[in-house]
């Protein structure tokens, strides 16, 4: 049940960020300070939340750590969401057969 | 009614059936990504105790990857409801920005129920897809592409729950990683392109690090060092880099499909210049 009210809070805070901005907005924000907060923001949270809990989250660290830096790279050179991600996993996977192969 | 009124109510019925049947097929690419990147979300879910319903729930009423990941950590680390809330304003912030750049879009006459619902869908990909299509935001077209690429995300999660109990460790370590190459590639090619942007992600790395690894610091959960680390590297970078008005124009960070974000840089180049 606790789970529910986390997720009910989740989802009307969500809802809010989203919806009144569009409802009440009908000027654009003129502080400059904030406009260059709230575009900050974005690529602090994602970079923090990925790093280091992308070489967290596989078995090996070794391997989450060359899908890190294969992701980087393809994001550099353009590759979409959906390729990178794919071929993030796959970095991982074939590494952690590789290093369990010489394991044994 | 007049016959004039009735012929517009007739041409209006049909842009709008068309809008809803263009916005579905530009929601299929985008759905089965989705199925596959929130599936990497069920199995986080799973780790943190969620059923395969419980996901769905979130998943269908949330549509945010960020947002959800950073709600998985907040109910697997039990944190207080306020830093609950705190961390998914953190973790959407940037839905707050495309909305607003989405509130310049909209005609004025739009309704009420709409704009709420056109918020409701306000993910990376369908904000992309809405803002590239010329003229008055149509909410028709989302609806269409939300009405496939919505499911799709939901049930992506659940099936994760569900089937990442079945798979095999090494499969389930790999796709853990899918959801951080999309972060990835979301953040890098704006950081290839604005110096700033690429200082910022580097020391929001290198904080991170030693947050999660030091000592001290490492007692604080995942939910709380976003917090502090966001809030405290944004405004640090916004009084040292304040942003000129022009550049600002589209938040291009929002949108996943290059061709995209590339033409909002080249329009914030020609700003600049």
């Amino acid at each position: 049940m606790k789970v529910y009210l986390y997720l009910g809070v989740m989802i009307l805070t969500v809802f809010l960020i989203r919806a009144l901005p569009l409802t009440l907005i009908r000027k654009q924000i003129k502080n400059r300070f904030l406009r260059s907060f709230l575009y900050y923001v974005p690529y602090v949270t994602l970079a923090v939340m990925t790093f280091p809990a992308m070489i967290d989250a596989t078995g090996s660290v070794w391997a989450g750590v060359a899908a890190l830096v294969v992701g980087i790279v393809l994001a550099y050179i353009g590759v979409n969401m959906f390729n990178v991600a794919w071929i993030c996993c796959a970095t991982v996977f074939v590494l952690e057969l590789v290093i369990r192969q010489i394991g044994t | 009614m007049s016959k004039g009124e009735g012929m517009q109510d007739e041409e209006r019925k049909k842009s709008r059936r068309s809008a809803i049947l263009q916005g579905f097929k530009a929601g299929i690419p985008i759905g089965l990504g989705y199925f596959a990147v929130s599936f990497s979300l069920g199995i986080a879910a799973r780790n943190a105790g969620m059923t395969a319903f419980q996901g769905f729930f979130m998943s269908f009423f949330m549509n945010a990857s960020a947002g959800e990941y950073a709600g998985i950590n907040a109910i697997r680390d039990s944190v207080g409801i306020l830093t609950t809330i705190l961390v998914t304003l953190v973790a959407n912030a940037r839905y707050m920005l495309m909305s607003c750049a989405l509130s310049q879009r909209m005609d004025p006459k739009l309704g009420l129920g709409h704009r709420l619902l056109v918020g409701f869908y306000l993910t990376d990909e369908l904000f992309g897809i809405a803002i590239a299509r010329p003229g008055f935001i149509d909410p028709y077209y989302t609806y269409g592409a939300a009405l496939f690429a919505g499911p799709c995300w939901a049930i992506g999660t659940a099936v994760g729950i569900l089937v990442g109990n079945l798979l095999p460790e090494s499969v389930v370590s790999a796709l853990s990683v899918a959801l951080y190459g999309m972060f990835l590639s979301i953040i890098i090619p704006p950081a290839r392109k604005n110096k700033v942007v690429a200082g910022l992600v580097l020391l929001s790395f290198a904080l991170s690090f030693m947050f999660s690894r030091v000592p001290f610091l490492a007692t604080m959960n995942e939910s709380l060092r976003i917090i502090l680390l966001t809030v405290g590297l944004s405004a640090l970078a916004a009084l040292l880099f304040p942003r000129k008005d022009e550049e600002e124009e589209t938040p291009d960070e929002g949108a996943s499909d290059k061709d995209m974000s590339d033409q909002d840089t080249e329009k914030q180049e020609e700003g600049k210049a």
